[in-house]
């Protein structure tokens, strides 16, 4: 009988290399370096393994895509802390990856405590990876009102202006490098074996959890975790505080976000184009509070992900991100108030439907139809979740579900998955995968975006204007 | 592929309808005539109505349906309705507040998530509640209501038992506990644990002869809980309100002549009571409960305002009633077969009928004609009308529709009566 294990990439990967070469797994091409997401056992003829994004592998082996899976115990926690019900085994601590999630609050509005949360007027906002865990968090405290922020990253830089508290995973010295103090630590957090229920009831995975136990009690690694010590806040020692524009009334000032990730150097060069210059963007440091001669403007680096839905709550003014994530987060609020104010015609992709080659289906309709005469739901996986929703109910697909998935979301075809909506720039990534498109949703450039609420300070206005406007005459230029 | 219903949801069949109706009209019913007005409340509420500390415990909190809605990018959840006293309590503050005294009933559906499925998410619940009023004669009233609306619809071997919210809270103050302790085990104890307070009281000895008797109490009498006052004066004297407006309760109860059980332990509810708990139990099972919460309304951003209420709890009343036991005999029912000439005389016939207090259904080319009482042909010639008794089959024609009301007034006197 088949056994499948999903193997984390990423931050684990190499301890978990390790680990896997010493229970004598024999899996080939599972490295840094690899370009495909297979692998197979030398040692078990019968186990396949596949490489995710470490987020993605407790959902995988929770709705039994996957036997085994290794991941760290932060992304298990965040779906049982939903779905407590949910197919999911803890096996056991593999005693590396170690860290911890922290809710820390900003050091320069001083030294947070819960009861302070908890007697905080008006709403509480949480920036989070970890938005489930955010949520019962807020809820065992018993926080009277809160909004969390689901993040796709950087959640250190939110507090104190876009967030009152962020969830992240983090050190306790991080977390004071980036002005932060911990409020309360949440979880401890190392690498854990976990197994499908299902699976668990129903195979015999002996064999290759012996392999497995061996590795561990040979190493006798100590299970007790090390009780975690982290600065008090008050004890810690004084960080340079973040220098915020003081001279100037906060209303006055422009909250600008800038992309991290790829998007960085194009729009570095755009904005050089403009006259703009940038400080530290982007930051071989991974500062991502840059500073600018642009007078009256304070600059964050965020994920583009993340930024549509910080412009809807007044956490940004200006913000560049791609339109393929405005309209992700148009389609989930279809009344929120952030609007295209510049096409930039940088980083030019195609949001497209993509099938397996071996699918004999050419569109569509050939897909609608193909699901009809099945008798389980059409699996649709993206990382644009409200957009791939969308298609499938547009489209009349029937008996569906998406698949949230967190980037590669090729490696999900076909086993994991029968549709996926997925953005392209040349069409080869797919090709190498044997897929293939079959439906072109949309094309997608980055775009500076804003929000059509009004703005009260006339200072304000004229300076976002006036960065529209030197941004217009660069685009013109390139 | 098969057509499922919702996991954990239920469907209602026109049997099971029928004792919800019958349920649902007795409550209403008995609430009108003690002057209760209906009101019913949004499906969807905020979040955050429920989560401060004296509304919804966390146990509860983890299985309410939330959910963001299409505007909802700043993060604030929605939930369909958890709880029927909170929505009430805030549509008194939206619009009531003026009015003081609010006499309130409702019949309406709360969703808790069940993790297994098998029991069902949706329920309904008949609740009263009695907002801007807060003596021991109001928690009478509503154990009174209650109790005659159980008895109406012919619920025997109903069980009262009673614990107090005050008296709780304020036991746990003495044992030496942070407010959160204190809290969790509230809360522990309002979800259902009754261990809850064995485990802690031992953490102080020196109240170990005390409070322990305070905790376990079980009894029938406000003389037992008067013993207990005296016995507490001196050590505990922050209980003597509590227990002075138990006694008082527990006295007014005495008087009516109701039966009752004191089980402090057993205080499952709700984390907004204050004063009295009161649960009704038919057996093991618990068929409705209720009691005092007079800090909900100001911590929601009301006035000071007291309040208290039950609910019953519909489901389970529809599993316990006898239809047969309250229902009054059916209406006769007539078919009415009209030939394709005389379609029109047919409706306007069944509409008389109807008038006259019959079921008269439309014959469709698919009905059996012994689910009926009657059957009535409707002709273009004569005889214009036939009328068949289906019961002892006998055969009457008829000239007007007054003729075919007198037969059925005269020869169906012996099949029940006419609604």
């Amino acid at each position: 009988m088949e056994i499948k294990v999903a193997l984390p990439k990423g931050r684990l990967l190499g301890e978990t290399a390790a680990l896997l070469r010493r229970a004598g797994w024999g899996l080939i091409g599972y490295h840094e370096r690899a370009r495909f997401y297979h692998t197979k056992s030398r040692r078990f003829p019968n186990l396949s393994a596949k490489v995710f994004h470490e987020k993605d592998i407790p959902i995988q082996v929770a709705i039994g895509n996957y036997d085994l899976g290794i991941c760290g115990s932060d992304w298990i926690e965040e779906l049982l802390a939903k779905y407590p019900s949910s197919g999911l085994l803890k096996e056991g601590n593999l005693g590396y990856g170690e860290g911890a999630l922290y809710m820390a609050a900003s050091r320069s509005e001083g030294a947070a405590t819960v009861e302070e949360m908890r007697a905080k007027p008006g709403i509480v906002r949480i920036a989070s990876e970890y938005p489930n865990l955010a949520e019962s968090f807020a809820l065992n405290l018993r926080l009277r009102r809160f909004s969390i922020f689901p993040l796709w990253g950087a959640a250190e830089v939110y507090p104190p202006e876009s967030a009152d508290l962020a969830l992240a995973f983090s050190t306790a010295e991080e977390l004071l490098q980036y002005g932060l103090a911990p409020v309360s630590k949440i979880l401890s957090v190392s690498a854990f074996l976990i197994a499908n229920r299902n699976s668990w009831e129903s195979k015999d995975m002996g064999e290759v959890m012996a392999s497995l136990q061996d590795v561990l009690i040979s190493e006798s690694v100590p299970r007790k975790l090390a009780k975690e010590k982290y600065p008090s806040s008050t004890t810690a020692p004084r960080m340079p505080e973040i220098q915020y524009l003081s001279e100037e009334p906060a209303e006055d000032i422009v909250q600008l976000a800038l992309p991290d990730g790829h998007q960085q150097s194009p729009t570095l060069h755009l904005l050089s184009k403009a006259g703009i210059h940038i400080d530290d963007y982007p930051s071989a440091a991974g500062n991502r509070r840059p500073t600018t001669d642009l007078s009256g403007v304070t600059i964050k680096v965020i994920r583009p992900q993340d930024m549509p839905l910080q412009v809807a709550n007044g956490n940004f003014d200006l913000a560049i991100t791609g339109r393929d994530w405005l309209m992700e987060h148009l389609y989930q609020f279809p009344s929120s108030p952030v609007t295209e104010l510049l096409d930039l015609k940088l980083g030019k992709v195609k949001i497209v439907a993509v099938v397996s080659k071996d699918l004999s289906v050419a569109d569509v309709h050939g897909l609608r139809q193909l699901n009809a005469e099945r008798a389980v739901p059409l699996r649709v996986a993206s990382e644009y979740i409200n957009i791939a929703d969308k298609y499938a109910r547009d489209n009349h697909l029937g008996l569906y579900r998406v698949v949230p998935t967190w980037g590669a979301s090729e490696a999900f075809l076909p086993e994991d998955a029968d549709l996926l909506i997925e953005n392209t720039q040349t069409g080869r990534t797919i090709a190498r995968h044997n897929l293939k498109i079959i439906d072109t949703l949309f094309a997608s450039t980055a775009w500076l975006i804003g929000s059509s609420n009004r703005i009260s300070s006339s200072i304000k206005r004229e300076r976002i204007k006036s960065i529209i406007e030197t941004l217009r005459r660069a685009v013109e230029e390139l | 592929m098969r057509v499922q219903r919702c996991k954990g949801t239920r469907d209602l069949s026109p049997e099971e309808m029928t004792r919800f109706r019958l349920i649902e009209g007795v409550f209403r019913d008995c609430c009108l005539k003690w002057g209760y007005r209906e009101v019913r409340t949004p499906t969807l509420e905020y979040l955050h109505l429920f989560t401060s500390t004296g509304t919804l415990t966390p146990g509860r909190l983890d299985k309410v349906y939330s959910f963001l809605d299409w505007d909802g990018w700043s993060g604030e959840r929605v939930v369909l309705r958890p709880d029927g006293t909170i929505p009430v309590a805030r549509l008194y503050i939206d619009s009531m507040e003026g009015e003081g005294l609010a006499k309130l009933f409702y019949v309406a559906n709360v969703f808790i998530f069940e993790a297994t499925g098998k029991k069902t998410r949706e329920r309904w619940q008949c609740g009263a509640e009695l907002i801007g009023a807060g003596s021991p004669l109001t928690d009478v009233e509503l154990v009174m209501l209650a109790l005659e609306i159980l008895k109406r619809l012919k619920l025997e071997g109903i069980e009262l038992r009673l614990s107090h919210a005050g008296l709780i809270r304020a036991s746990l103050a003495k044992l030496g506990l942070s407010p959160e302790e204190q809290t969790t085990i509230f809360d522990r104890i309002l979800d259902g644990d009754t261990e809850a307070l064995a485990k802690v009281k031992f953490r102080r000895p020196k109240l170990k002869e005390t409070l322990p008797s305070l905790l376990d109490l079980k009894g029938k009498s406000p003389g037992f809980l008067r013993n207990l006052k005296a016995q507490l004066s001196q050590d505990l004297p922050e209980l003597q309100p509590h227990i002075d407006d138990f006694i008082n309760l527990t006295e007014l109860l005495e008087a009516l002549g109701c039966d009752y059980q004191i089980d402090i332990a057993s205080g499952r509810g709700f984390e907004y009571y204050t004063g009295v708990i009161f649960q009704l139990f038919r057996g093991e099972e618990k068929i409705g409960g209720g009691g005092r919460y007079d800090a909900l309304i100001p911590l929601m951003g009301g006035k000071d305002i007291p309040a208290s209420g039950f609910a019953l709890y519909l489901d389970r009343l529809m599993s316990l009633v006898k239809p047969e036991a309250l229902a009054k005999p059916l209406a006769q029912r007539i078919l009415v077969r009209a030939q394709p000439a005389a379609v029109k005389e047919g409706f306007s016939t069944a509409d008389y009928l109807r008038e006259a207090g019959y079921v008269a259904e439309f014959y469709l080319g698919t009905q059996e004609q012994a689910d009926f009482e009657w059957t009535l042909a409707v002709k273009s010639k004569q005889p214009l009308f036939i009328l068949t008794d289906q019961v002892k089959r006998r055969r009457f024609e008829a000239q007007t529709i007054k003729e075919v009301l007198a037969v059925l007034r005269e020869k169906g006197g012996d099949k029940g009566s006419v609604a």
